[in-house]
Order: structure tokens, then sequence, then C-alpha cells
């Protein structure tokens, strides 16, 4: 199986602070990697390296056969590859949902507005939000506006997609449609790397769940081999304490 | 004094009459200065705003250096020291372009430092969002954050628009007849202050339509606040 990421030995400093140290992560074509560990353990700042929204301090990133921290790659073509979807949604408050999607289309992609436009609209399709085409996030629920931020990285056709808690900043009534979304893309075959707390979606979807502590890789396997008998004590601990919730 | 001396020297149709050409040909010329100095000012604030969003402190120190000299020296003495100093630097300046060298300075600061304020309250997150799809350091800037910021600090902008559009009264001292610098020489040939009133009344009548706007504008960001 080609691999679609690979990062190994990678590194993060905050000033003092040394946030990654040494991570290994290889995630296949198709796979649906699920990142979890506790507050601090590194989960998101890893995905955040993953399409250099943050620059390690060291190692080694390749996406799709892209070194993502050589200076000589176009880190913005590069990105085109790379779907984000943040916690907080980051929609652009002064454009539509179809704008929103469409923006990239037009300005990194360079399509003419109606083909963007089109686009877009696809795209808004496959996340159930075409009737919402002309609404600002701020007419939006939450997971709407979630929807949204799926469906302006998809529209992109990205090789791999990042979820940084995506659901996280959601009320739990509004959670369903974006996991539901989530589903969809998984079965159309989307890579998938999803730094959640949501153990019911990642049991069900996820092809192995890593688990993250300290900045390091404590343990990884398939979900039911994690959760139902993990090896590491600090994994055991981790999940009792996000069971009783 | 009675009421009559009082309206002859102050609202008299008569002057108003023989003053009317040249009070006009003053508005029209502080029309086209406004028309000259808010562009260049807006141009100015936005190159400042844009220069402040740099790391270095190669850049940081001097542009700070520079927006605290040029919003502290009285636009008047900017103005003079540029029309009158620039040519012993062997550069002839017309009034024109003193007025546009000088409003570009000391209005672009002002602007620079609103735009910076704006850029500054949109979220870090916007930019990220914009990154991670693959639109550049300016495409993210033009397309995502420098509309928000327009928008979060638009109040600030037009008010700020005003002053600098009543501030066009500080060419006359480049000799440029514009409204006030006008209504001056009328008053000085008429012994009269009626074409001071009538100028007054001109800059009222330009500016209250935006002073309304400008309030509904705040008021609108109040209650969007709440």
């Amino acid at each position: 199986m080609a691999a679609i990421v690979r990062a190994h030995g990678v590194h993060k400093h905050f000033g003092a602070l040394h946030v990654l140290r040494g991570v290994d992560l290889e995630v296949a074509e198709r796979e649906l990697v699920f990142v979890i560990g506790p507050s601090g353990s590194g989960k998101s700042t890893l995905l955040r390296c993953l399409n250099r929204l943050e620059e390690p301090s060291g190692g080694r990133i390749e996406v799709d056969g892209i070194d993502m921290l050589d200076r000589r790659t176009d880190i913005n073509r590069a990105r085109q590859r790379i779907g984000m979807v943040f916690q907080s949604f980051n929609l652009y408050p002064h454009m539509t949902a179809l704008g929103n999607v469409a923006l990239a289309l037009r300005k990194v992609l360079k399509l003419p507005r109606a083909e963007a436009d089109e686009r877009a609209r696809a795209a808004l399709e496959r996340v159930n939000l075409a009737d919402r085409a002309g609404h600002y996030p701020g007419q939006l629920s939450g997971g709407q506006q979630q929807r949204v931020a799926i469906a302006r990285a998809i529209a992109l056709e990205p090789r791999v997609m990042l979820f940084d808690e995506p659901t996280s900043a959601l009320d739990p009534e509004l959670v369903g449609g974006v996991l539901q979304a989530m589903r969809e893309l998984r079965e159309s075959g989307m890579t998938m790397v999803v730094v959640s707390h949501e153990m019911g979606f990642a049991r069900a979807a996820a092809d192995r769940v890593v688990f993250m502590d300290h900045g390091l890789v404590v343990e990884e396997g398939p979900p039911e081999a994690v959760f139902g008998a993990p090896r590491e004590e600090r994994t055991r601990a981790f999940i009792r304490q996000i069971d009783r919730h | 004094m009675t009421w009559a001396d009082f309206t002859l020297a102050f609202f008299s149709l008569d002057i108003l009459r023989q003053a009317w050409p040249i009070l006009l040909s003053g508005l029209v010329q502080t029309l086209l200065l406004s028309a000259m100095v808010v562009p260049l000012g807006l141009l100015g604030g936005v190159l400042l705003a844009l220069l402040s969003t740099v790391r270095s402190p190669w850049v940081r120190w001097p542009l700070m250096a520079w927006v605290d000299v040029f919003r502290s020296l009285p636009p008047l003495v900017l103005l003079v020291f540029v029309y009158a100093g620039l040519p012993f630097a062997g550069l002839e300046v017309s009034p024109w372009g003193a007025v546009a060298i000088g409003f570009f300075l000391n209005t672009g600061a002002y602007y620079g430092e609103i735009l910076r304020a704006g850029i500054e309250s949109v979220p870090a997150g916007q930019v990220e969002a914009a990154r991670s799809t693959g639109l550049s350091r300016g495409q993210a800037m033009a397309w995502v954050v420098l509309p928000q910021a327009v928008r979060n600090v638009l109040p600030d902008l037009i008010s700020n628009t005003l002053e600098v559009v009543k501030l066009t009264s500080i060419a006359s001292v480049v000799a440029l007849p514009e409204l006030l610098f006008q209504a001056r020489q009328a008053q000085s040939v008429t012994f009269n202050a009626t074409p001071i009133m009538a100028a007054a009344v001109a800059y009222f009548v330009l500016l209250w339509p935006v002073v309304r706007l400008l309030s509904r504008l705040e008021n609108r960001q109040l209650a969007g606040r709440r």
C-alpha cells in the first residue's frame, strides 16, 4: 500500500516547550487514521505540521510524494492536495457559503467564475448544503458552517484531508450532520487524518487509532485493539477517562 | 448693533451675489483637492498597514518612527516644510505637488494606523484557512483579511476622511485657492463675513450626509456587538 503521508522524526519547539519529540506517522491511501490523546499531547500541532501551517523544527514530512519541508517546494501548490478542517470552522464571514468554497477555485486554480461556482455548488451538494449556497456564515448553524468548511476543502479535490477537532466546538445535536459528511467522504475513498474525541465515530469508521502523549506516539493499532485492549498504561488511563463522558 | 446690522455683516445676499463666482471656484478646488488627497492618503495607509504585518525589526522600527513622526508634526508645518524646504534639496514642487506629498505623509500615517488596527482585528484562523487552501500570503491578505479589516474599521476610516476634507483648507498656505482661501479673499475685499458663512454652509452641505452615514454605521456596529 502506498503511503500518502510520511512523517518521520518530527520535532516542534514553541520556545522552551518541546511539543513534538520525534513523531512518526504514515498514512496509506484511503486510510482513515484517528489521532487521540490528552490536550497538550501535540496531536493538533502534528496535524498542522503536515501542511506546514506550523513550521516543524526537525524531521521529514512527505505528502503525496512531495517533500513538504524542502525550501524549493511550492508550498501553495502542495497545500492544494491537503484539505484542512478547523475546530472553529474559520469560514470567511464576508462571503456567502458559495463564495467561501469558490475563493480558492478562482484564485488558486484560476478557474473562471462560472466554472468555479459550478464546482463549489457540487462540493456543497456533497455535504447536503446546496440549498444554503447564498447564506452567509452568520446565518448558518455551527454544524452547517463546519460542513461548508468541509466543502471548501474538498472542492480542491485534495489527496488527503486533515480534520482538527472538527466537532468539539459544536453543540451535541449538531455533531451528527458533520460526522455524516465525514462518513460520506470516507466512503468516497478519501484519505483522512482526524484529531478528535468522537470515540464512537473512531470505533465505527477508523482503520487505525494513534494515541499520542507528551509529543510522542505511545501506541497505535486498529480501533478494537486500542480501545478494547490497550497495551500501554497511559493509553488505558486516557480511554478510561474519556469513556466516562 | 441691531439685528439688521448683524444680518448685513454675516448673511448679506448682496455680498453673496458678488462673491459667488469666486466661492464656487474655491469649492471646485476643495473638491479636486479632496479627490486627490483622500485616495493618496488611503494608498499610503494601505502601504504602511501592509508593512506593519512584516515581523522583521528592520521593518518594524523604521515604520514605527515614520508613523510617529508624521502623526506628531502639525500638518501645516509639514506642508510649509515640503513646499519651502524641498527646493533646497534641489526639488522644485508646485503647490499641488506639495499638498500631495504633505497629505500622503500625514494622512497616510493616520489611515495606516487605522488599517493596521483593522488587520489585527481579523482572527489568525482566517489566514490559516486561506493558506490551507493554497492561497499565497498576498492573496490571503487581499481577499480574506483586508475586506474584513476595512469593514471592522469603516467608521474610523470615514471619520478620518471627514477630517482630511476639512484639513484641505491648509492648502491655502501654499497659495492654493481652495474654498476657505477664496472666502477669506472675498471677505477682505468686501469687509463682510458673509463669504465665510457661505463657505461654512458649503462645508456643511458637503460633509453632513457623510456624518449621518457615519453615525448610522456606528449604531449598526454597536447593535452588531450586542
